[in-house]
Protein backbone atom coordinates (compact mmCIF):
# COMPACT_ATOMS: atom_id res chain seq x y z
CA UNK A 1 0.00 0.00 0.00
CA UNK A 2 2.61 2.47 1.13
CA UNK A 3 4.38 1.51 -2.29
CA UNK A 4 1.32 2.76 -3.89
CA UNK A 5 1.43 5.99 -2.35
CA UNK A 6 4.80 6.64 -2.63
CA UNK A 7 4.97 5.85 -6.30
CA UNK A 8 1.79 8.45 -6.99
CA UNK A 9 3.65 10.69 -4.48
CA UNK A 10 6.35 10.37 -6.81
CA UNK A 11 4.75 10.59 -9.91
CA UNK A 12 2.47 14.11 -8.51
CA UNK A 13 6.34 15.51 -7.91
CA UNK A 14 7.45 15.24 -10.93
CA UNK A 15 4.45 16.45 -12.76
CA UNK A 16 4.79 19.94 -10.24
CA UNK A 17 8.36 20.15 -11.33
CA UNK A 18 7.50 19.54 -14.71
CA UNK A 19 5.27 22.53 -14.75
CA UNK A 20 7.17 24.49 -12.89
CA UNK A 21 9.78 24.31 -15.62
CA UNK A 22 6.90 24.76 -18.23
CA UNK A 23 6.06 28.05 -16.07
CA UNK A 24 9.53 29.28 -16.30
CA UNK A 25 10.22 28.46 -19.75
CA UNK A 26 7.08 30.35 -20.38
CA UNK A 27 7.74 33.02 -18.89
CA UNK A 28 11.53 33.47 -19.88
CA UNK A 29 10.18 33.32 -23.09
CA UNK A 30 7.35 36.25 -22.61
CA UNK A 31 10.21 38.58 -21.41
CA UNK A 32 12.76 37.57 -23.99
CA UNK A 33 10.33 38.22 -26.95
CA UNK A 34 9.46 41.46 -25.14
CA UNK A 35 13.08 42.25 -25.04
CA UNK A 36 13.44 41.45 -28.65
CA UNK A 37 11.30 43.81 -30.39
CA UNK A 38 13.66 46.50 -28.07
CA UNK A 39 16.27 44.79 -29.74
CA UNK A 40 14.66 45.45 -33.20
CA UNK A 41 13.92 49.16 -32.60
CA UNK A 42 18.00 49.51 -30.97
CA UNK A 43 19.13 47.63 -34.29
CA UNK A 44 17.24 49.78 -36.87
CA UNK A 45 18.54 53.25 -35.81
CA UNK A 46 21.69 51.25 -35.69
CA UNK A 47 21.71 50.15 -38.96
CA UNK A 48 20.54 53.19 -40.33
CA UNK A 49 23.18 55.22 -38.80
CA UNK A 50 26.32 53.01 -39.42
CA UNK A 51 25.07 52.70 -42.91
CA UNK A 52 25.08 56.56 -43.33
CA UNK A 53 27.96 57.40 -41.45
CA UNK A 54 30.28 57.67 -44.65
CA UNK A 55 27.85 60.31 -46.01
CA UNK A 56 27.64 62.25 -42.54
CA UNK A 57 31.38 62.18 -42.23
CA UNK A 58 31.98 63.22 -46.35
CA UNK A 59 28.98 66.11 -46.72
CA UNK A 60 28.23 67.27 -42.87
CA UNK A 61 25.43 69.55 -42.80
CA UNK A 62 25.67 71.06 -45.87
CA UNK A 63 23.63 67.92 -46.82
CA UNK A 64 21.09 69.23 -45.44
CA UNK A 65 20.46 72.62 -47.05
CA UNK A 66 22.83 71.82 -49.96
CA UNK A 67 20.40 73.00 -53.11
CA UNK A 68 21.72 70.51 -55.93
CA UNK A 69 21.45 66.81 -55.98
CA UNK A 70 23.66 65.64 -58.76
CA UNK A 71 25.12 62.09 -58.41
CA UNK A 72 26.65 61.63 -61.36
CA UNK A 73 28.85 63.95 -60.01
CA UNK A 74 28.80 63.50 -56.26
CA UNK A 75 27.01 66.71 -55.39
CA UNK A 76 24.63 65.54 -52.59
CA UNK A 77 22.31 68.26 -51.53
CA UNK A 78 18.65 67.54 -49.85
CA UNK A 79 17.28 70.84 -49.49
CA UNK A 80 15.02 69.94 -52.97
CA UNK A 81 13.84 66.58 -51.44
CA UNK A 82 13.02 68.53 -47.64
CA UNK A 83 11.28 71.27 -49.41
CA UNK A 84 9.43 68.98 -51.55
CA UNK A 85 8.13 66.87 -48.27
CA UNK A 86 7.33 69.91 -46.57
CA UNK A 87 5.25 71.52 -49.01
CA UNK A 88 2.98 68.38 -50.00
CA UNK A 89 2.58 67.66 -46.21
CA UNK A 90 1.91 70.87 -45.16
CA UNK A 91 -0.37 71.52 -48.12
CA UNK A 92 -2.16 68.41 -47.70
CA UNK A 93 -2.67 69.28 -43.93
CA UNK A 94 -4.04 72.64 -44.93
CA UNK A 95 -6.69 70.89 -47.41
CA UNK A 96 -7.42 68.21 -45.25
CA UNK A 97 -7.84 70.33 -41.26
CA UNK A 98 -11.27 71.31 -42.90
CA UNK A 99 -12.24 68.51 -43.32
CA UNK A 100 -11.16 66.37 -40.57
CA UNK A 101 -12.69 68.73 -38.19
CA UNK A 102 -15.62 68.95 -39.45
CA UNK A 103 -16.00 65.03 -39.67
CA UNK A 104 -14.67 65.31 -36.08
CA UNK A 105 -17.92 67.40 -34.76
CA UNK A 106 -20.18 65.65 -37.21
CA UNK A 107 -19.59 62.20 -35.43
CA UNK A 108 -18.55 63.16 -32.43
CA UNK A 109 -21.47 65.75 -31.55
CA UNK A 110 -24.11 66.07 -34.18
CA UNK A 111 -24.93 62.42 -35.05
CA UNK A 112 -22.92 60.71 -32.26
CA UNK A 113 -24.99 56.91 -33.74
CA UNK A 114 -27.48 56.14 -36.06
CA UNK A 115 -27.09 54.21 -39.33
CA UNK A 116 -25.79 57.81 -41.25
CA UNK A 117 -23.05 57.73 -39.04
CA UNK A 118 -22.03 54.52 -39.09
CA UNK A 119 -21.76 54.92 -42.74
CA UNK A 120 -19.67 57.53 -42.33
CA UNK A 121 -17.59 56.19 -39.40
CA UNK A 122 -17.38 52.46 -41.66
CA UNK A 123 -16.43 55.23 -45.17
CA UNK A 124 -13.83 57.64 -43.46
CA UNK A 125 -11.92 53.95 -41.98
CA UNK A 126 -12.13 52.31 -45.77
CA UNK A 127 -10.30 55.34 -47.06
CA UNK A 128 -7.47 54.35 -44.81
CA UNK A 129 -7.80 50.67 -46.05
CA UNK A 130 -7.47 51.72 -49.62
CA UNK A 131 -3.82 50.66 -50.46
CA UNK A 132 -1.44 53.52 -51.10
CA UNK A 133 -0.41 52.56 -54.65
CA UNK A 134 -4.11 52.55 -55.86
CA UNK A 135 -4.17 55.80 -54.81
CA UNK A 136 -1.21 56.54 -56.74
CA UNK A 137 -2.30 54.84 -59.34
CA UNK A 138 -5.77 56.21 -59.68
CA UNK A 139 -4.29 59.65 -58.75
CA UNK A 140 -2.13 59.18 -62.08
CA UNK A 141 -4.76 58.48 -64.16
CA UNK A 142 -7.38 60.51 -62.72
CA UNK A 143 -6.54 63.37 -61.22
CA UNK A 144 -3.16 64.47 -62.69
CA UNK A 145 -5.39 65.05 -66.11
CA UNK A 146 -8.09 67.06 -63.91
CA UNK A 147 -4.94 69.14 -62.34
CA UNK A 148 -3.64 69.56 -66.09
CA UNK A 149 -6.73 71.01 -67.63
CA UNK A 150 -7.15 73.45 -64.09
CA UNK A 151 -3.39 74.30 -64.76
CA UNK A 152 -3.80 75.37 -68.48
CA UNK A 153 -6.63 76.87 -67.31
CA UNK A 154 -5.10 79.47 -64.77
CA UNK A 155 -2.00 79.86 -67.12
CA UNK A 156 0.76 77.47 -65.69
CA UNK A 157 2.74 75.73 -67.21
CA UNK A 158 0.43 72.39 -67.55
CA UNK A 159 2.91 69.93 -66.35
CA UNK A 160 0.08 67.74 -64.58
CA UNK A 161 2.42 65.63 -62.15
CA UNK A 162 3.94 67.57 -59.73
CA UNK A 163 3.70 69.11 -56.16
CA UNK A 164 0.00 70.15 -56.36
CA UNK A 165 -1.48 66.95 -57.37
CA UNK A 166 0.85 64.88 -54.53
CA UNK A 167 -1.12 67.00 -52.18
CA UNK A 168 -4.44 66.27 -53.25
CA UNK A 169 -3.64 62.52 -53.06
CA UNK A 170 -2.63 63.11 -49.87
CA UNK A 171 -5.14 64.97 -48.31
CA UNK A 172 -7.84 62.43 -49.65
CA UNK A 173 -4.97 59.70 -47.37
CA UNK A 174 -4.61 61.49 -44.08
CA UNK A 175 -8.18 63.10 -43.73
CA UNK A 176 -8.88 59.27 -41.87
CA UNK A 177 -6.24 59.76 -39.20
CA UNK A 178 -7.14 63.48 -37.84
CA UNK A 179 -11.22 62.44 -37.83
CA UNK A 180 -11.19 59.71 -36.01
CA UNK A 181 -8.95 60.85 -33.24
CA UNK A 182 -10.40 63.89 -33.70
CA UNK A 183 -14.34 61.93 -33.51
CA UNK A 184 -13.20 60.54 -29.85
CA UNK A 185 -11.66 63.14 -28.33
CA UNK A 186 -14.83 65.69 -29.04
CA UNK A 187 -17.35 62.92 -27.73
CA UNK A 188 -15.21 63.08 -24.43
CA UNK A 189 -16.25 66.32 -23.87
CA UNK A 190 -18.43 66.12 -20.50
CA UNK A 191 -22.06 66.73 -20.97
CA UNK A 192 -22.26 69.20 -17.68
CA UNK A 193 -20.43 71.53 -19.55
CA UNK A 194 -22.09 71.63 -22.34
CA UNK A 195 -25.36 71.68 -20.56
CA UNK A 196 -24.18 74.62 -18.91
CA UNK A 197 -23.44 76.44 -22.14
CA UNK A 198 -26.82 75.52 -23.53
CA UNK A 199 -28.63 76.66 -19.79
CA UNK A 200 -26.91 80.09 -20.36
CA UNK A 201 -28.72 80.20 -23.42
CA UNK A 202 -25.79 79.71 -26.08
CA UNK A 203 -26.65 77.90 -29.49
CA UNK A 204 -25.51 75.19 -30.84
CA UNK A 205 -22.20 77.00 -33.11
CA UNK A 206 -21.95 78.82 -29.82
CA UNK A 207 -21.18 75.80 -27.72
CA UNK A 208 -19.15 73.82 -30.39
CA UNK A 209 -16.89 76.94 -30.87
CA UNK A 210 -16.81 78.16 -27.20
CA UNK A 211 -17.05 74.69 -25.49
CA UNK A 212 -16.03 71.38 -27.36
CA UNK A 213 -13.37 73.08 -29.31
CA UNK A 214 -11.25 74.65 -26.19
CA UNK A 215 -11.37 71.66 -24.38
CA UNK A 216 -11.03 68.92 -27.47
CA UNK A 217 -8.08 71.26 -28.32
CA UNK A 218 -4.66 68.93 -27.72
CA UNK A 219 -6.69 66.28 -28.47
CA UNK A 220 -7.45 67.93 -32.19
CA UNK A 221 -4.18 68.90 -31.99
CA UNK A 222 -2.86 65.39 -31.88
CA UNK A 223 -5.00 63.73 -34.48
CA UNK A 224 -2.95 66.74 -37.07
CA UNK A 225 0.10 65.59 -35.90
CA UNK A 226 -0.59 62.01 -37.08
CA UNK A 227 -1.91 62.73 -40.15
CA UNK A 228 1.13 65.42 -41.17
CA UNK A 229 3.63 61.87 -39.77
CA UNK A 230 1.22 59.95 -42.19
CA UNK A 231 1.63 62.84 -44.83
CA UNK A 232 5.52 63.10 -44.11
CA UNK A 233 6.53 58.74 -44.78
CA UNK A 234 4.21 58.43 -47.77
CA UNK A 235 6.07 57.02 -50.65
CA UNK A 236 3.68 55.10 -53.37
CA UNK A 237 1.36 57.56 -54.11
CA UNK A 238 3.46 60.38 -54.21
CA UNK A 239 6.03 58.95 -55.88
CA UNK A 240 3.26 58.24 -58.94
CA UNK A 241 2.23 61.61 -59.16
CA UNK A 242 5.37 63.84 -58.34
CA UNK A 243 7.07 63.75 -60.77
CA UNK A 244 10.30 62.70 -59.83
CA UNK A 245 12.57 65.31 -60.37
CA UNK A 246 15.80 66.63 -58.35
CA UNK A 247 15.37 70.20 -58.74
CA UNK A 248 13.87 73.13 -56.51
CA UNK A 249 10.73 73.11 -56.93
CA UNK A 250 9.69 76.71 -58.50
CA UNK A 251 6.07 77.07 -57.64
CA UNK A 252 3.15 74.89 -56.03
CA UNK A 253 2.74 72.69 -59.58
CA UNK A 254 6.03 72.12 -60.25
CA UNK A 255 7.47 68.61 -60.32
CA UNK A 256 9.60 67.76 -57.59
CA UNK A 257 10.44 64.93 -55.62
CA UNK A 258 10.18 64.45 -51.46
CA UNK A 259 12.50 62.56 -49.10
CA UNK A 260 10.44 59.06 -49.67
CA UNK A 261 10.22 59.21 -52.98
CA UNK A 262 13.70 59.64 -53.94
CA UNK A 263 14.51 56.96 -51.98
CA UNK A 264 12.15 55.04 -53.72
CA UNK A 265 13.43 55.85 -57.04
CA UNK A 266 17.18 55.76 -56.73
CA UNK A 267 17.53 53.06 -54.19
CA UNK A 268 18.42 50.10 -56.57
CA UNK A 269 20.24 52.20 -58.87
CA UNK A 270 22.85 53.96 -56.47
CA UNK A 271 26.53 53.08 -58.08
CA UNK A 272 28.53 54.38 -55.53
CA UNK A 273 28.32 53.43 -51.80
CA UNK A 274 28.46 57.85 -50.99
CA UNK A 275 25.49 57.77 -53.09
CA UNK A 276 23.95 54.83 -51.74
CA UNK A 277 24.66 56.42 -47.68
CA UNK A 278 23.70 59.47 -48.63
CA UNK A 279 20.25 58.32 -49.56
CA UNK A 280 20.15 56.21 -46.41
CA UNK A 281 20.80 59.11 -44.41
CA UNK A 282 17.73 61.27 -45.99
CA UNK A 283 15.92 57.79 -44.62
CA UNK A 284 17.76 58.51 -41.49
CA UNK A 285 16.30 61.96 -41.16
CA UNK A 286 12.89 60.86 -42.70
CA UNK A 287 12.75 58.18 -39.64
CA UNK A 288 13.54 60.64 -36.59
CA UNK A 289 11.37 63.03 -37.88
CA UNK A 290 8.15 61.08 -38.87
CA UNK A 291 9.24 59.14 -35.23
CA UNK A 292 9.33 62.37 -33.03
CA UNK A 293 6.11 63.58 -34.48
CA UNK A 294 4.11 60.54 -33.85
CA UNK A 295 5.46 60.39 -30.22
CA UNK A 296 4.81 63.48 -29.39
CA UNK A 297 0.82 63.28 -30.84
CA UNK A 298 0.87 59.89 -28.62
CA UNK A 299 1.74 61.82 -25.56
CA UNK A 300 -0.72 64.24 -26.12
CA UNK A 301 -3.11 61.55 -26.77
CA UNK A 302 -2.06 59.80 -23.50
CA UNK A 303 -2.01 63.06 -21.14
CA UNK A 304 -5.29 64.27 -22.96
CA UNK A 305 -7.35 60.85 -22.11
CA UNK A 306 -6.10 60.31 -18.42
CA UNK A 307 -6.87 63.44 -17.42
CA UNK B 1 -22.73 95.06 -30.22
CA UNK B 2 -25.43 91.87 -29.24
CA UNK B 3 -26.30 90.10 -32.12
CA UNK B 4 -30.38 89.28 -31.64
CA UNK B 5 -31.02 85.62 -31.28
CA UNK B 6 -32.47 85.17 -34.60
CA UNK B 7 -29.17 86.15 -36.45
CA UNK B 8 -27.35 83.95 -33.99
CA UNK B 9 -29.91 80.26 -35.07
CA UNK B 10 -29.53 81.46 -38.47
CA UNK B 11 -25.70 81.08 -37.72
CA UNK B 12 -25.74 77.86 -35.83
CA UNK B 13 -28.02 76.50 -38.36
CA UNK B 14 -25.53 77.74 -41.21
CA UNK B 15 -23.17 75.96 -38.85
CA UNK B 16 -24.58 72.70 -38.98
CA UNK B 17 -25.27 72.73 -42.86
CA UNK B 18 -21.39 73.76 -43.43
CA UNK B 19 -20.58 70.68 -41.02
CA UNK B 20 -22.49 67.97 -43.08
CA UNK B 21 -21.27 69.03 -46.44
CA UNK B 22 -17.68 69.08 -45.27
CA UNK B 23 -17.93 65.63 -43.91
CA UNK B 24 -19.77 64.20 -46.62
CA UNK B 25 -17.76 65.54 -49.41
CA UNK B 26 -14.79 63.77 -47.67
CA UNK B 27 -16.23 60.38 -48.45
CA UNK B 28 -17.03 61.36 -52.37
CA UNK B 29 -13.10 60.93 -53.81
CA UNK B 30 -13.46 57.63 -51.52
CA UNK B 31 -16.58 56.24 -53.65
CA UNK B 32 -15.09 58.01 -56.93
CA UNK B 33 -11.78 56.10 -56.28
CA UNK B 34 -13.88 52.28 -55.87
CA UNK B 35 -15.93 53.21 -58.65
CA UNK B 36 -13.06 53.96 -61.23
CA UNK B 37 -11.32 51.01 -59.99
CA UNK B 38 -14.03 48.82 -59.86
CA UNK B 39 -15.25 50.10 -63.55
CA UNK B 40 -11.71 49.45 -65.10
CA UNK B 41 -10.66 46.48 -63.54
CA UNK B 42 -14.03 44.86 -63.54
CA UNK B 43 -13.85 44.25 -67.04
CA UNK B 44 -10.26 42.56 -66.95
CA UNK B 45 -10.28 40.16 -64.68
CA UNK B 46 -11.56 36.35 -65.50
CA UNK B 47 -10.52 33.19 -64.98
CA UNK B 48 -7.61 33.13 -68.13
CA UNK B 49 -6.60 36.86 -65.99
CA UNK B 50 -6.41 34.92 -62.23
CA UNK B 51 -4.29 31.52 -64.30
CA UNK B 52 -1.60 32.98 -66.39
CA UNK B 53 1.23 34.88 -66.72
CA UNK B 54 1.84 38.70 -67.76
CA UNK B 55 2.63 38.70 -71.32
CA UNK B 56 5.40 40.42 -73.16
CA UNK B 57 5.17 44.10 -74.22
CA UNK B 58 2.01 44.42 -77.47
CA UNK B 59 0.27 41.13 -76.74
CA UNK B 60 -3.11 41.71 -75.62
CA UNK B 61 -4.11 39.54 -72.76
CA UNK B 62 -2.42 38.03 -70.14
CA UNK B 63 -2.82 37.14 -66.22
CA UNK B 64 -1.24 37.74 -63.21
CA UNK B 65 -0.65 34.39 -61.53
CA UNK B 66 3.09 35.25 -60.52
CA UNK B 67 1.77 38.14 -58.68
CA UNK B 68 -1.08 36.85 -57.03
CA UNK B 69 0.82 33.70 -55.86
CA UNK B 70 3.51 35.90 -54.67
CA UNK B 71 1.97 38.28 -52.56
CA UNK B 72 -0.21 35.03 -50.69
CA UNK B 73 3.42 33.87 -50.27
CA UNK B 74 4.93 37.02 -48.85
CA UNK B 75 2.26 37.33 -46.66
CA UNK B 76 1.86 34.08 -45.37
CA UNK B 77 5.40 33.44 -44.29
CA UNK B 78 5.50 37.47 -42.65
CA UNK B 79 2.34 36.17 -40.70
CA UNK B 80 3.92 33.18 -39.46
CA UNK B 81 6.59 35.62 -38.17
CA UNK B 82 4.48 38.12 -37.00
CA UNK B 83 1.82 36.40 -35.10
CA UNK B 84 3.34 34.85 -32.61
CA UNK B 85 5.92 37.35 -31.70
CA UNK B 86 3.46 40.14 -31.66
CA UNK B 87 0.54 37.71 -29.80
CA UNK B 88 3.28 36.82 -26.81
CA UNK B 89 4.86 40.56 -26.93
CA UNK B 90 1.28 41.92 -26.28
CA UNK B 91 1.20 39.11 -23.35
CA UNK B 92 3.86 40.24 -21.73
CA UNK B 93 2.80 43.89 -22.08
CA UNK B 94 -0.69 42.89 -20.35
CA UNK B 95 0.81 41.12 -18.18
CA UNK B 96 3.28 43.33 -16.68
CA UNK B 97 1.95 46.93 -16.99
CA UNK B 98 4.59 48.65 -15.56
CA UNK B 99 8.02 47.42 -15.17
CA UNK B 100 10.93 49.05 -16.94
CA UNK B 101 10.94 46.62 -19.74
CA UNK B 102 6.91 47.09 -20.32
CA UNK B 103 7.77 50.61 -21.17
CA UNK B 104 10.46 50.51 -22.94
CA UNK B 105 8.70 47.35 -25.17
CA UNK B 106 6.00 49.88 -25.46
CA UNK B 107 7.83 52.76 -26.40
CA UNK B 108 9.48 50.74 -28.83
CA UNK B 109 6.43 49.42 -30.52
CA UNK B 110 5.26 52.88 -31.06
CA UNK B 111 8.44 53.58 -32.68
CA UNK B 112 7.40 51.12 -35.55
CA UNK B 113 4.46 51.97 -36.14
CA UNK B 114 5.50 55.25 -36.89
CA UNK B 115 8.14 54.60 -39.17
CA UNK B 116 7.61 55.06 -43.02
CA UNK B 117 8.26 52.09 -44.44
CA UNK B 118 10.11 53.27 -47.07
CA UNK B 119 12.67 53.12 -44.00
CA UNK B 120 11.24 49.86 -43.15
CA UNK B 121 12.81 48.78 -47.07
CA UNK B 122 16.41 50.21 -46.47
CA UNK B 123 17.00 48.43 -43.33
CA UNK B 124 15.97 45.16 -44.45
CA UNK B 125 17.64 45.52 -47.05
CA UNK B 126 20.67 45.56 -45.22
CA UNK B 127 19.53 43.03 -42.33
CA UNK B 128 18.41 40.37 -45.00
CA UNK B 129 19.36 41.24 -48.61
CA UNK B 130 23.09 42.16 -48.18
CA UNK B 131 23.66 38.89 -46.26
CA UNK B 132 22.41 36.61 -48.71
CA UNK B 133 23.72 38.90 -51.69
CA UNK B 134 19.94 38.28 -53.41
CA UNK B 135 16.83 40.25 -53.23
CA UNK B 136 14.91 37.41 -51.75
CA UNK B 137 11.05 37.22 -50.81
CA UNK B 138 12.20 36.06 -47.43
CA UNK B 139 13.54 39.78 -47.48
CA UNK B 140 10.14 40.93 -48.40
CA UNK B 141 8.20 38.65 -45.79
CA UNK B 142 9.84 40.30 -42.53
CA UNK B 143 9.99 43.95 -43.65
CA UNK B 144 6.19 43.97 -43.67
CA UNK B 145 6.47 41.25 -40.43
CA UNK B 146 7.89 44.38 -38.73
CA UNK B 147 5.35 45.88 -40.17
CA UNK B 148 2.96 44.27 -38.84
CA UNK B 149 4.18 43.86 -35.38
CA UNK B 150 2.83 46.70 -34.17
CA UNK B 151 -0.63 45.96 -34.98
CA UNK B 152 -0.94 42.74 -33.40
CA UNK B 153 1.12 43.66 -30.65
CA UNK B 154 -1.56 46.80 -29.73
CA UNK B 155 -4.43 44.96 -30.57
CA UNK B 156 -3.49 41.66 -28.45
CA UNK B 157 -2.46 43.65 -25.47
CA UNK B 158 -5.81 46.26 -25.36
CA UNK B 159 -8.13 43.21 -25.48
CA UNK B 160 -6.43 40.87 -22.96
CA UNK B 161 -6.37 44.39 -20.71
CA UNK B 162 -10.40 44.08 -20.64
CA UNK B 163 -10.82 40.68 -18.94
CA UNK B 164 -11.19 40.57 -15.59
CA UNK B 165 -8.35 39.50 -13.07
CA UNK B 166 -11.12 37.08 -11.75
CA UNK B 167 -10.44 35.09 -14.60
CA UNK B 168 -7.10 34.22 -14.35
CA UNK B 169 -7.17 34.37 -10.14
CA UNK B 170 -9.61 31.38 -10.51
CA UNK B 171 -7.63 29.55 -12.45
CA UNK B 172 -3.89 30.06 -10.33
CA UNK B 173 -6.43 29.28 -7.52
CA UNK B 174 -7.45 25.74 -9.01
CA UNK B 175 -3.55 25.13 -9.16
CA UNK B 176 -3.23 25.87 -12.75
CA UNK B 177 0.25 26.49 -13.96
CA UNK B 178 1.25 30.29 -15.51
CA UNK B 179 1.39 29.49 -18.67
CA UNK B 180 -1.72 27.19 -18.55
CA UNK B 181 -3.82 29.85 -17.42
CA UNK B 182 -2.40 32.06 -19.73
CA UNK B 183 -2.68 30.20 -22.92
CA UNK B 184 -5.95 28.05 -22.10
CA UNK B 185 -8.07 30.53 -20.76
CA UNK B 186 -7.20 33.83 -20.92
CA UNK B 187 -6.33 33.82 -24.89
CA UNK B 188 -9.24 31.55 -25.26
CA UNK B 189 -11.44 34.51 -24.07
CA UNK B 190 -9.71 37.39 -25.61
CA UNK B 191 -9.44 35.16 -28.97
CA UNK B 192 -11.60 37.22 -30.95
CA UNK B 193 -10.16 40.38 -30.36
CA UNK B 194 -6.59 39.42 -31.37
CA UNK B 195 -7.96 38.29 -34.44
CA UNK B 196 -9.43 40.90 -35.55
CA UNK B 197 -6.19 42.32 -34.60
CA UNK B 198 -4.49 40.03 -36.96
CA UNK B 199 -6.59 40.33 -39.64
CA UNK B 200 -5.92 43.95 -39.89
CA UNK B 201 -2.57 44.10 -39.53
CA UNK B 202 -2.76 41.27 -42.43
CA UNK B 203 -5.10 43.35 -44.77
CA UNK B 204 -2.43 46.75 -43.78
CA UNK B 205 0.55 45.18 -45.39
CA UNK B 206 -0.98 43.32 -48.31
CA UNK B 207 -1.09 46.16 -49.71
CA UNK B 208 1.89 47.55 -48.66
CA UNK B 209 4.72 48.27 -51.98
CA UNK B 210 7.30 50.38 -50.47
CA UNK B 211 9.31 48.18 -47.89
CA UNK B 212 9.07 45.51 -50.86
CA UNK B 213 10.81 47.64 -53.59
CA UNK B 214 14.30 47.18 -52.32
CA UNK B 215 13.34 43.75 -50.39
CA UNK B 216 10.90 40.94 -52.86
CA UNK B 217 12.13 43.52 -55.74
CA UNK B 218 9.61 41.86 -58.30
CA UNK B 219 9.97 39.11 -60.34
CA UNK B 220 8.67 38.85 -64.38
CA UNK B 221 8.51 35.09 -64.04
CA UNK B 222 6.70 32.69 -62.06
CA UNK B 223 8.03 31.53 -58.67
CA UNK B 224 7.52 30.41 -54.84
CA UNK B 225 10.88 29.86 -54.07
CA UNK B 226 11.41 32.36 -51.38
CA UNK B 227 14.98 32.95 -51.54
CA UNK B 228 14.78 34.27 -55.05
CA UNK B 229 13.15 37.72 -55.71
CA UNK B 230 9.24 37.19 -55.84
CA UNK B 231 6.59 39.25 -57.63
CA UNK B 232 3.51 40.57 -55.18
CA UNK B 233 0.26 42.52 -56.45
CA UNK B 234 1.31 46.07 -55.23
CA UNK B 235 4.80 46.29 -57.18
CA UNK B 236 2.88 44.46 -60.08
CA UNK B 237 0.39 47.83 -59.98
CA UNK B 238 3.27 49.82 -59.09
CA UNK B 239 5.65 48.84 -62.32
CA UNK B 240 3.01 48.76 -65.18
CA UNK B 241 1.34 51.77 -63.94
CA UNK B 242 4.16 53.80 -64.32
CA UNK B 243 4.86 51.98 -67.92
CA UNK B 244 4.08 53.81 -70.80
CA UNK B 245 2.27 50.38 -72.34
CA UNK B 246 -1.81 50.06 -72.55
CA UNK B 247 -1.58 46.32 -72.37
CA UNK B 248 0.14 46.65 -68.94
CA UNK B 249 -2.18 49.33 -67.89
CA UNK B 250 -4.89 46.81 -68.03
CA UNK B 251 -3.09 44.04 -66.41
CA UNK B 252 -2.55 46.91 -63.54
CA UNK B 253 -6.03 47.58 -63.47
CA UNK B 254 -7.08 44.27 -62.72
CA UNK B 255 -4.53 43.95 -60.43
CA UNK B 256 -5.39 46.80 -58.53
CA UNK B 257 -9.21 45.64 -58.41
CA UNK B 258 -7.71 42.30 -57.31
CA UNK B 259 -5.93 43.63 -54.23
CA UNK B 260 -8.59 46.54 -53.51
CA UNK B 261 -11.22 43.06 -53.08
CA UNK B 262 -8.56 41.35 -51.07
CA UNK B 263 -7.91 44.51 -48.24
CA UNK B 264 -11.74 45.57 -48.14
CA UNK B 265 -12.84 41.77 -47.60
CA UNK B 266 -10.40 41.18 -44.92
CA UNK B 267 -11.72 44.63 -43.62
CA UNK B 268 -15.18 43.58 -43.33
CA UNK B 269 -14.84 40.60 -41.85
CA UNK B 270 -13.02 42.33 -39.02
CA UNK B 271 -15.70 44.31 -38.43
CA UNK B 272 -18.27 40.95 -38.33
CA UNK B 273 -15.61 39.53 -36.05
CA UNK B 274 -15.53 42.36 -33.39
CA UNK B 275 -19.28 42.73 -33.90
CA UNK B 276 -20.35 39.41 -33.44
CA UNK B 277 -18.05 38.29 -30.69
CA UNK B 278 -17.27 41.31 -28.69
CA UNK B 279 -14.46 40.38 -26.00
CA UNK B 280 -17.02 41.34 -22.73
CA UNK B 281 -17.12 41.18 -19.56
Amino acid sequence: MSNIMNAWKAAKIKRSVRQIRGEKIFRASLVLISLSILVIVVAFLFTLVIQSLPSIKALGFGFLYGKTWDPVHNIYGTYPFLLGTLLTSFLALIISIPFSFATAIFLGEYYPRGWFSDFLKNAIELIAAVPSVIYGFWGLFVLVPIVRSLELKIGVTPYGIGIFASSLILTIMIIPYAASLGREMVRMVPSSLKEAAYALGATRYEVIKNVILPYSRSGLLAGVLLSLGRALGETMAVTMVIGNTSVIPDSIFAPGNTMASVIANEFTEAASSLYLSALIEIGLVLFLVTVIINMVGKRIIKKFTSE
Amino acid sequence: MKPNIKYRLGKSRFFKGLIIALSVLCTVPLFIILIYIFKEGFSKINWHFLVNMPKPVGEAGGGIANALVGSLLIVFYASLIAIPLGIMCGIYLSENRNTRLANWTRLSVDVLQGTPSIVMGIVVYFWVVKPLHTFSALSGSVALAIMMLPIVVRSTEETLKLLPDTLKEAGLALGLPYHKVILRIILPCGISGILSGVILAVARIAGETAPLLFTAFGNLYFSTNILKPMESLPLLIFNYATSAYDDWHNLAWGAALILLIWVLLLNIITKIITKKWRVQF
